[in-house]
């Protein structure tokens, strides 16, 4: 803190005095070490490969053709700035939910799996931190409850995949099954009201204009992101996708690393359990109805490989997104769910497309250097 | 084996002197010449794998190729089968030159391919499983009926009437297996059918019913390419053989049954390219047992195998694909679950699994580099610290820039290049890639080194560097266990050897006492005549 002091008067001098500037100049070391550093590692919040970054930016120009779209259907709402501001809180705020859920999906197919039961697993959650036994213990009660169901289901696909050896398909489509079944039976198939104003607050509140829940999607995706990128779980994750037998044979515990990645998923389930009661003030055992396929469909886009070892936090943020900014232009031009559900699929195959064919001219191109070298 | 084993060669020459000679109609190989190759090259990135290969085969005769691993056996019998396209040569197929653009274009053309690995689809019946690909159809409809027919029609020529064609093909033993292999070669009217060591997935009794089979194919005018390590074999089934070594012809045509193995083996060896090994160290500076294996069993792998290894040893293990050398590495590195015997380290009985092994000081490079030790997309550095990341983590976050300083250490030490380490692996040569495999666990103080076949898919130049740096280790007090099915490899690199055959240690030896043929000889000896009389 000492060099800094100095810094701020030392720099505006230093056009003055040019040839007085000392080696030891306190703003020159300092930006030897800057540079020094990112020699050495890149800056901390910078990802390693360019290739996810390429892609996301394929997403990014996707989104921007969507607000061109939305402002040449209706140029005099988004001539108003302050509907802009909005309707994109609106957006956001839409794909909060499902945002949470998808982060975890990313999680368990960058792991080389899959989870078919997260929508299953945000009902069971989201029933039983409803239940009158629940809410006596209040606000926390419900929130511990609905994070501990998460886990607890989550791990119980993660011991099923990884220790019964069960195919994640065919196990986790067996919970989607019973979770949905528990739920029903535990909520006796009604809706369970929320009567704590703290949950109910969560999606009705804003704080500085933006709403709770973006901030949660936000958390998440920022924990997620860094849970990816800068820790040995993300490490491991991508190393028991891409190669589960390198990832033994070098001696990470695939099958421990597979239960934990359920887990995790299981959890985001739970975060989502809690924004989606807080929304409607209730749960019920039909909550969060294919929210599989929403959570898997936005990782697809947002070019996570479904058979493991690659994909981005923030490619699959941006495929939540996209797909909310449809489901929201869509509502404002006053089209039908079923014309927007034919353009998400569209989407889904075009994203597909996209990524298969930069794979191909990439085999294509190594295919002619070959031939070069041997000729 | 009966025979003494400290005389080997003299051993399998009194065997090839008792093997049964059968009638083989000699006339026969004076049939029409089917096939002819001429000077064919095959290159791949960094290997010339076939250097000018002639061969001729005959209407009618038993073709044995013989070649140690590497010698191009595989990349011709893909030449041969439409799988890849030669670089030049000339393929002649019953007299007209022919190029095959796909491996139907080839079995259209008569010619069918038996592989190693049966290529069958479990879960289909034997006829389907005959007429894959090209099944009997009317208006879409398969009509399994003269399907079948025609089926059992085969399978009676191949004297396995027994077989239903309706059965699946899971529920077949490995000798079913291959019997429906041949029936879908001669459903599709094949004039000459490649096998490539057909006898390896066979028990003794199988081979003989194997053979004949062949000897019917061969009456019936068909030719048989056939490729076995097993000498004995190619003496009682062969008519005539080609040798093969460095990708190119070395002998042609030498009659099967009375070219004395010597003369065969010499062939084999004596290769043109001299790899360059490090000097063997002039005293003895091996340190303290490090590795004790006793009693090691997995039924069907490998029996009842002890070793040891020292600190500052390199260890080899000679042995043909097959033998349970691999199986055998696996297991002592906890991959695979031993159903007898203990795996010591500095003296402490290992627990079983990979996590332990590595904890206590072991570091495996896996036969199959792409598949079983790199994330070909991820950059090299990663590949590097993929089992030490958690090393220079801190509180579970990965230190990126301590890993790629690591990284980049090894690069330098092992000559990486390009020396970029931010590279994905994927762009590597195989060379290279090996030696981020190696350089993996030069990072985390490995005690001991399993290395299986660390030079396969490596060009000579890589070799001779890899070479090197297992020397260096050991150097550096670095115990080495390494597995090669190039004999040359383990006699130049290795202190001390163990001959591995149908998994078990047949002989342990220092490495200046054994040579190429010896021990060429230990490895390829019959089995057939150790289990005939029993």
């Amino acid at each position: 803190m000492s060099d800094a002091t100095p810094t701020p008067t030392a720099t505006p001098e230093r056009p003055q005095l040019p040839a007085q500037s000392p080696p030891v100049d306190p703003a020159e070391t300092a930006v030897a070490g800057d540079k020094a550093a990112g020699a050495g590692r890149l800056s901390w919040w910078r990802g390693d490969g360019g290739d996810g970054a390429k892609r996301n930016l394929g997403l990014i120009g996707v989104l921007a053709a969507l607000i061109v779209v939305g402002a040449i259907t209706k140029p005099d709402l988004y001539g108003d700035p302050n509907w802009v501001w909005n309707n994109v809180l609106a957006i956001l705020q839409l794909a909060s939910v499902v945002g949470v859920v998808t982060v975890g999906m990313t999680f368990v197919i960058i792991g080389g799996g899959i989870d078919l039961s997260v929508g299953a697993i945000v009902a069971l959650a989201g029933v039983w931190c409803t239940t009158v036994a629940t809410q006596n213990y209040g606000a926390g009660g419900m929130i511990f409850t609905a994070l501990l169901v998460g886990i607890c289901v989550g791990l119980v696909n993660g011991v099923l995949i990884s220790y019964g050896r069960l195919v994640p398909f065919i196990a986790t489509l067996a919970m989607l099954v019973a979770a949905r079944g528990l739920a029903a039976s535990i909520s006796n198939k009604q809706t369970q009201v929320s009567s704590s104003t703290f949950i109910n607050d969560i999606a009705a509140r804003k704080v500085l204009g933006i709403p709770i829940l973006v901030y949660i999607l936000g958390a998440v995706v920022v924990a997620g992101w860094v849970l990816l990128n800068r820790t040995t779980f993300g490490r491991r994750t991508i190393a028991v996708g891409g190669n589960p037998e390198a990832a033994r044979l070098a001696g990470i515990n695939v099958r421990r690393h597979t239960m934990l990645l359920y887990a995790l998923s299981g959890l985001c389930c739970g975060i989502a359990a809690i924004m989606l009661t807080s929304q409607a003030t209730s749960a019920q055992a039909a909550m969060a109805n294919l929210y599989e396929l929403d959570a898997i469909a936005a990782a697809i886009i947002g070019g996570t490989l479904l058979s493991g070892g690659r994909g981005t936090i923030v490619g699959s943020l941006l495929g939540v997104i996209i797909f909310a900014t449809i489901t929201n232009l869509f509502a404002i031009n006053g089209l039908s769910i079923e014309a927007q559900n034919m353009v998400k699929g569209g989407i889904i195959v075009a994203a597909v497309l996209i990524q298969q064919f930069q794979f191909k001219s990439v085999t294509r191109l190594l295919a002619r250097n070959r031939v070069t070298t041997a000729t | 084996m009966a025979l003494p084993e400290d005389d080997p060669a003299t051993a399998s020459a009194e065997a090839a002197a008792e093997a049964p000679l059968v009638e083989a109609p000699a006339d026969t190989v004076a049939g029409e010449v089917v096939l002819r190759l001429t000077d064919l090259v095959k290159t791949f990135p960094g290997v010339r794998a076939l250097d000018g290969v002639q061969l001729e085969v005959r209407a009618g005769e038993v073709h044995c190729l013989l070649g140690q691993n590497g010698a191009g056996k595989s990349t011709l019998i893909k030449v041969l089968a439409g799988v890849h396209q030669p670089d030049s040569g000339l393929v002649e197929w019953r007299g007209e030159p022919i190029s095959f653009a796909n491996p139907q274009a080839a079995m259209r053309a008569g010619i069918a391919t038996i592989y190693q690995e049966l290529d069958l689809v479990e879960d289909l019946s034997v006829a389907e499983n005959a007429f894959l690909g090209h099944e009997y159809r009317r208006f879409g409809f398969i009509r399994r009926g003269s399907m079948a027919r025609h089926t059992r029609q085969i399978l009676g020529r191949l004297g396995h009437g027994e077989i239903p064609p309706g059965r699946m093909v899971r529920s077949l033993p490995a000798a079913g297996k291959q019997i429906v292999s041949m029936a879908r070669a001669l459903s599709h009217e094949a004039r000459l059918i490649i096998m490539d060591e057909p006898s390896a997935v066979l028990a003794h009794d199988e081979v003989g019913n194997l053979f004949r089979i062949i000897r019917e194919l061969t009456a019936q005018g068909i030719a048989v390419i056939y490729i076995s390590h097993r000498l004995e074999e190619i003496r009682e089934i062969g008519d005539r053989v080609t040798v093969l070594k460095d990708g190119r012809t070395t002998a042609a045509n030498l009659p099967a049954r009375d070219t004395p193995t010597r003369d065969l083996v010499s062939r084999m060896t004596g290769r043109t390219i001299e790899y360059v090994f490090p000097d063997h160290p002039t005293d003895d500076t091996a340190g303290a047992e490090l590795l004790q294996v006793e009693g090691l069993t997995r039924t069907g792998e490998f029996a009842d195998v002890s070793l040891t290894v020292r600190a500052g040893e390199i260890v080899g293990i000679a042995g043909l694909v097959g033998s349970g050398r691999s199986e055998l590495l696996e297991t002592i590195y906890g991959a695979r679950l031993a159903e007898a015997g203990t795996v010591r380290m500095d003296g402490k009985v290992l627990r079983p699994g990979v996590g332990a092994a590595v904890r206590a000081g072991m570091g495996m490079a896996p036969e199959e580099r792409k598949s079983q030790a790199l994330l070909l997309g991820e950059p090299i550095y990663r590949n590097v610290t993929l089992a030490t990341f958690g090393r220079y983590a801190r509180l579970g976050f990965t230190d990126a820039a301590k890993e790629r300083a690591e990284a980049d250490r090894i690069a330098e030490t092992l000559e990486l290049r390009p020396r970029d380490v931010d590279r994905p692996v994927r762009t590597l040569s195989g060379g290279n890639q090996q030696k981020v495999v190696v350089g993996r666990w030069l990072l985390g103080g490995t005690k001991l080194l399993l290395l299986d076949e660390p030079t396969r898919g490596v060009d000579v130049g890589a070799r001779a560097e890899l070479y090197q740096v297992i020397r260096s280790l050991a150097a550096q007090g670095v115990g080495v266990l390494l597995v090669s099915s190039e004999v040359p490899e383990v006699l130049g690199l290795a202190d001390r050897v163990l001959v591995m055959r149908e998994g078990r240690v047949v002989r342990e030896a220092a490495a200046g006492e054994l040579d190429e043929n010896t021990v060429l000889d230990l490895v390829m000896a019959g089995s057939l005549m150790e289990g005939a009389p029993a």
